[in-house]
């Protein structure tokens, strides 16, 4: 037609259309699918009495049914189910009173068995939903995700691949494998197509995955940490032209390593998908990695024929069957929803939103409550979580609860109550039991830090401060009464911070004829 | 004078009562398997230094007046199937050769505790998949009443160590017959267990709902001796039944089956079996009726069905199960060369360390299971099964045992169906149905076929965790053949050629 260009052709892709993620919002609908899992936090385990601890030395949890050998037979971990069962209520899902485990038949030498004993077609826990709330231009607004299946199965071991740039199997001089954690149990969160999230698909998708982090920890069943792979997410994601009521071709995208991942990976993704679309691109059904440094998603290793992972029920387990009235057990012991939780806090320790919204970020919420029932005053104690000890923690990369116990923290702040302690000194207080020093009273004792309450004591460092300063002195008496805080200052100075400056001011003024 | 003759049950009366010790009636055992075991080709390892340990072990304890089981000190001989810690444990394949399992299996584990004196491995087919024993890689093990036919199988080493009195005792699995036509075409008594009797634990999966460890010996009293030493409840075994193991050792005392109802399978007898194992059958079933048992005939339509929904289900779990042999933990490993990737050195090493009918099955239980075939295959053969076990339910509803002959027919010559897996496979159609029903089975011997002088197999079902009963039933017609006969079938096995 006259062009050199065939403006179709997707070479020029990046030369037509370059969608920002608003852009792309205008024009297409994503639809959201979330598949989460969770490391169960139990001592032994799926199916053998290994150790679970993270981070032991390579191939010592292990044993003959672990390492798949001849013989061996797996029996399942009673407490695995019942965390499964715990979570399936806390997500509102119908316990199965049958459900089985099945094989995934498929080689990977990480895999001992060549085959992952999982559930299939009939999953423990279905049907559930989460409720999240975020906040829109609107104000809040609530999303209803609805659960499909909460299943177990077993981790793999790992692979390490050695030589090589990539660090993956190809093009790897060899490969170490490590199977320790092979076995360990697993919690498949599925849920079912997420739509009508419009340009907030990455932050439900986040928020999601937030308040699914939260109910997992209040049920005690995993340490849920992204950065240890406790808690991992695959996102996936269609989009389809707005208003066309159709589903677009998913991508699922893997090593979302934090909540914070999970909404830029979605950004990145829905954004590349969108300018593909724009330009008359298919969007291919496949696997991305994510990259954390970029926030973009790279194609994940691409397999050559589809795998038939083979499927039957696993003929060395038995059926699970859960006692009803047991499951009622399980359902009465389950702890108050996080979301309610938070909103109690709230009110009791009367904060507001925007302080809320750092506490539940940084993690504090249970540190807090803690100190409060200790007896500090939640306004301090939230304070001081929030502000010297994050601060501290921040300044040494540590977790801020391990610093300090909430009982050290609680017995300081009930010493500012007093005014035993200054500010400044429980300051000093809290650098000294952070060093090891010992507990707060050791630390207060050693470095004599109780508040210069003595008067006598005081009239001596005031009286000093006014042999040095006359001039001042002098127009205090004449009624200068903020010439005083010179004085004040100088009486501070000399004790070391260790008065309370109230009362020095009150015995100044009136030694000076002011008060 | 050796004792190597004697039932289990006459040894551990003689170990007890002092007339001969552990140590010497082992090495009994260990000089009569050095004069005949180039020919029979029974045993694939001996463990003489822990055989010996063992018994010298449980002689101290009967020196010290401990009181034993009453197959304390008594020689057995295991189906290289089960692992012993720090014994090889081969399966007949060359793909685990030099593998020492680092863990007892549950069998051996009882076995051990019961005081068993286990003296070494017994051959079988590759990972208990055939009935001759000629698919080892190991060769082939050869009858003891006759050196060129198979001892049955897969469980053909341990028949023929019995037959042979290489050892008195035996363990064998079952998975659609291997204890109990290797029992039929050598003259011995074998039991497959009610399914969940016995613990799996560390026997080496071929068919995991269908593999079933048990008991092999001369006569139906020692096989029920040894059955209760090796059964139940395992917590390390799924599948084991946690219920109080059935009195076999007092059932096959009993010798007495007024009033039971025995019933005949019509689909499993008659035609397409060998006239003289149909004979034989026909009058073991007189001396029953003599003993005061009434006959009744039963009809089980879906077990025409039964062997290719075996044929479905076995290959599919074994080609799961065995996927786990591919040389990066144990075993052999093959072409690794530090230029092959380990895809390229699974695919080699399981070329290799895997013999022809093993491939033959893991290829199709491949395909049964692969998506778009599995309702047409696995599904269907999961319905049959169900089907049997609803004929079953309906049989033992007529009758507390059911009858039929263990395998079609004598003992066949090495190399006449080797070439030939359907004609192979036809071995098990009576065997079969108990397996994929997860019943108890048992074959004994009922006489030599006139035609060909070579034993003849009877064999006995009986409803789940019932297996009292067959032994109940074996151990009277056992009695009844050895009155009319004036000895045991297996004293006129004819001498071995002994070296």
């Amino acid at each position: 037609m006259g062009s050199h260009f065939d403006l179709t052709d997707s070479r020029f892709a990046g030369a037509l259309m370059a969608l920002n993620f608003a852009q792309a919002m205008e024009k297409y609908e994503p639809t959201l699918g979330l598949e989460v899992h969770v490391e169960l936090n139990t001592n032994s385990k799926m199916f053998c009495s290994c150790a679970t601890e993270f981070g032991g030395s390579p191939n010592t949890q292990t044993c003959p049914v672990c390492l798949g050998l001849p013989g061996a037979l797996p029996v399942v971990n009673a407490k695995a189910i019942e965390s499964t069962i715990l979570i399936g209520l806390a997500l509102n899902c119908s316990i199965a009173p049958y459900s089985r485990f099945a094989r995934k038949n498929y080689f990977y030498p990480d895999m001992p068995k060549n085959f992952q004993t999982s559930q299939y077609d009939e999953p423990i826990c279905v049907n559930g939903f989460l409720d999240v709330e975020i906040d829109t231009d609107e104000g809040p607004a609530k999303f209803r995700i609805e659960i499909e299946r909460v299943h177990m199965e077993e981790d793999t071991g790992k692979s390490l691949h050695v030589g090589g740039s990539t660090g993956r199997i190809h093009g790897a001089e060899y490969s170490l494998l490590d199977y320790n954690r092979a076995g360990i149990p697993l919690v498949e969160i599925v849920t079912k197509i997420v739509p009508g999230t419009g340009k907030y698909a990455p932050q439900v998708a986040r928020a999601y995955v937030t308040e699914l982090r939260d109910i997992l920890r209040s049920l005690g069943v995993s340490d849920v940490k992204m950065e240890q792979g406790s808690l991992r997410c695959d996102a996936n994601v269609s989009l389809a032209p707005i208003g066309s009521g159709e589903l677009g071709t998913r991508s699922e995208t893997k090593n979302v390593n934090s909540l914070r991942s999970v909404e830029r990976a979605l950004f990145g993704e829905i954004e590349r998908q969108a300018n593909r679309l724009a330009n008359g691109e298919r969007v291919i059904q496949e696997t991305r990695h994510f990259l954390e440094d970029t926030g973009l998603t790279r194609p994940g290793r691409s397999k050559e024929q589809a795998e038939d992972y083979r499927y039957f029920p696993e003929p060395d387990l038995v059926p699970v069957t859960p006692d009803a009235k047991w499951i009622e057990e399980l359902r009465a012991k389950l702890p108050e929803k996080p979301s309610t939780r938070r909103k109690r806090l709230q009110a009791e320790w009367n904060v507001p939103d925007k302080e809320m919204t750092a506490l539940i970020n940084a993690e504090l919420l249970d540190v807090v409550e803690e100190t409060i029932a200790l007896g500090a005053e939640p306004t301090r104690a939230r304070t001081w979580w929030l502000g010297e000890i994050s601060r501290l923690a921040n300044e040494k990369e540590v977790e801020p609860t391990s610093l300090i116990s909430s009982a050290n923290l609680a017995e300081i702040i009930a010493l500012i109550a007093s005014g035993e302690l200054t500010d400044k000194l429980a300051r000093q207080v809290v650098e000294g039991v952070i060093n090891g020093e010992g507990s707060p009273a050791d630390v207060i004792a050693k470095r004599g830090l109780k508040v210069v309450s003595d008067d006598s004591a005081l009239m001596v460092a005031i009286e000093a401060a006014i042999a040095a300063q006359p001039d001042t002195a002098e127009r205090i008496r004449g009624g200068n009464i903020p010439a005083a805080g010179a004085l004040i200052g100088a009486v501070m100075k000399a004790t070391g911070g260790a008065a309370d400056a109230a009362k020095v001011r009150e015995l100044l003024l009136k030694h000076l004829g002011q008060a | 004078m050796s004792s190597i003759r004697l039932s289990a049950e006459q040894m551990g009366a003689a170990l007890a009562k002092g007339e001969i010790t552990s140590v010497a009636l082992t090495n009994q055992h260990f000089d009569r398997i050095a004069q005949v075991d180039t020919a029979v080709h029974a045993f694939l390892h001996l463990d003489k230094e822990g055989a010996l340990a063992q018994a010298a072990s449980v002689d101290a304890k009967r020196a010290a007046g401990e009181k034993l089981g009453p197959l304390a000190g008594v020689p057995l001989a295991l189906k290289d199937v089960l692992t012993q810690k720090g014994i090889p444990t081969t399966c007949g394949s060359k793909m685990l050769e030099g593998w020492r399992p680092p863990y007892d299996s549950g069998v051996v584990t009882k076995l051990k505790s019961a005081g068993v004196v286990i003296l070494g491995k017994t051959n079988m087919d590759e990972f208990a998949m055939g009935s001759s024993t000629e698919n080892s890689a190991y060769g082939p093990t050869h009858n003891p009443w006759d050196l060129t036919r198979i001892p049955g199988g897969s469980g053909g080493g341990s028949s023929a160590a019995l037959a042979a009195f290489e050892a008195p005792l035996a363990i064998g699995t079952d998975t659609g017959g291997s204890i109990r036509q290797p029992a039929a075409v050598t003259g011995t008594v074998g039991v497959k267990p009610t399914y969940g009797g016995v613990s799996r634990y560390g026997l080496v999966a071929f068919s995991s709902s269908l593999d079933q460890a048990g008991p092999c010996a001369r006569t139906v009293l020692d096989t029920a001796l040894l059955h209760e030493a090796i059964a139940g409840h395992d917590p390390r075994d799924s599948t084991s039944i946690n219920s109080p193991v059935p009195q076999v050792v007092a059932a096959a005392r009993r010798l007495d089956v007024k009033g039971m109802k025995i019933g005949v399978v019509k689909e499993i007898s008659g035609a397409g079996f060998q006239a003289g194992v149909q004979t034989r059958f026909e009058e073991s079933l007189q001396l029953l009726v003599e003993a005061g048992a009434e006959i009744v005939e039963v009809s089980c339509p879906n077990f025409e069905y039964a062997l290719a929904a075996y044929y479905l289900i076995a290959p599919s779990e074994a080609s799961s199960n065995l996927a786990r042999f591919d040389s990066m933990r144990y075993g052999i490993r093959v072409g690794d060369d530090g230029n092959r990737g380990a895809e390229e050195v699974m695919n080699l090493t399981r070329q290799v360390g895997f013999g022809r009918e093993v491939k033959r099955r893991i290829i199709l239980g491949t395909y049964a299971l692969s998506s778009g075939y599995y309702d047409a295959y696995y599904g269907s053969a999961q319905k049959v099964r169900t089907l049997i076990k609803r004929d079953f339910e309906a049989a033992f509803a007529k009758a507390d045992v059911l009858v039929s002959p263990t395998a079609p027919t004598t003992a066949f010559k090495i190399g006449e169906k080797s070439d030939d897996p359907l004609a192979m496979y036809l071995n098990d159609i009576a065997t079969i149905p108990v397996n994929m029903a997860g019943i108890g089975g048992m074959s004994l011997p009922c006489g030599l076929a006139p035609e060909d002088g070579l034993p003849v197999g009877f064999q006995i079902m009986s409803p789940v965790m019932q297996d009292d009963l067959m032994y109940r039933v074996g151990g009277t017609l056992e009695a009844a053949l050895n009155s009319k006969w004036g000895h045991t079938l297996i004293s006129q096995i004819p001498d071995l050629q002994v070296r």
